[in-house]
């Protein structure tokens, strides 16, 4: 979508995706498009960073190397705070997701770049893949035991009410995971590109430019909270994907 | 009514979501205060709590945002 019929870009435009190789396989478009260019953009970045920085492994860290201690110790707390020490062998997944969703956050904060997470499909792929390991781990350590998640400790009578409850509560973990993540990338950069667009809409109205510089400010503002926002949205995704590992190792009675 | 109206109608009373949003981190902040007010050296342990709290609960005032995205942009 490019100019509107008012010749004001439109807030979404910056969502579009573009094919960059066009490859079509078994009936399917799977073309190298903007969002996987930025995808591996990701993944080379953070493998760049992360075997950069710990090539030297000295006991004493430099600089960098620190930094990615410091993002494992992080992300190692989160996931003994939450899973406990028998959760540590799903770290490197936590800690994947972690810093992939952090780094594409961040990625799409840079002005003019994509952002990859504001796309639901990726978040639901993220987020299903999490629900799919609950569920395919939980059922292969607990067996039919994991069913008991569904079954909380309520006199019998409300059974019939809580089963449903905790069923519906269950399947709407994935949805409202990815939605959650999708949604403030998507409603930060639509405010952003809003508020951008005033500065130029009151340049163009005369006298009132002398005001422009008010939507400029705001846009600043509002620029440091979206960078909270990304760093946030990371956190809550780890430390969900945390609680809800906890249901796998653990099962309903813990 | 005409469509186009009934979607700006729409898209607007969909913000009114975020009043409850509003009022939730209103709650939350008030009583991460009053209660760090109370014990100030068990203030900083909650830090994360607090942070986890206000994003869990901006998602909800953001869902009723993206529901007037969605009508404004989409439908």
């Amino acid at each position: 979508m490019a100019a509107g019929a008012d010749g004001v870009y439109s807030p979404i435009a910056q969502f579009e995706i573009k094919s960059l190789v066009p490859l079509r396989l078994f009936g399917f478009d799977t073309s190298f498009t903007n969002s996987a260019l930025y995808m591996v953009i990701a993944v080379g970045l953070i493998s760049a960073f992360l075997i950069m920085s710990m090539r030297g492994r000295s006991l004493v860290p430099t600089r960098l190397q620190s930094v990615a201690e410091v993002l494992y110790e992080f992300v190692a707390n989160t996931v003994r705070e939450n899973v406990g020490q028998e959760g540590m062998k799903f770290f490197p997944l936590v800690f994947s997701l972690f810093i992939f969703v952090l780094i594409c956050n961040l990625m799409g904060m840079v002005p003019g770049s994509f952002t990859v997470t504001s796309h639901l499909v990726v978040t639901a792929a993220l987020a299903l893949l999490v629900i799919g390991i609950v569920i395919v781990y939980g059922v292969a350590t607990q067996g039919p035991q994991f069913l008991k998640l569904f079954v909380p400790d309520v006199p019998a009578p409300l059974l019939v009410l809580m089963v449903p409850i905790e069923v519906i509560s269950f399947l709407s973990r994935p949805l409202s995971l990815s939605v959650r993540l999708f949604a403030n990338m998507l409603a930060g950069h639509i405010a952003l590109k809003i508020f951008a667009g005033f500065v130029g809409s009151l340049l163009a109205a005369g006298i009132w430019g002398i005001i422009s510089p008010l939507p400029l400010l705001l846009t600043i503002a509002l620029t440091a909270l979206e960078v909270l926002v990304a760093v946030l949205q990371a956190y809550v995704f780890a430390v969900l994907t945390c609680v809800y590992l906890h249901d796998a190792v653990h099962g309903a009675h813990h | 009514m005409d469509p186009v109206a009934a979607k700006y109608i729409g898209a607007g009373l969909a913000c009114l979501g975020m009043a409850g949003a509003g009022i939730g981190l209103g709650h939350l902040f008030g009583q991460f205060l009053s209660g760090a007010l109370r014990n100030p050296s068990a203030a900083d342990g909650q830090r994360g709590t607090l942070l986890l709290g206000f994003a869990l609960t901006e998602a909800l005032g953001i869902f009723s945002l993206l529901v007037a995205l969605l009508l404004l942009f989409v439908v």
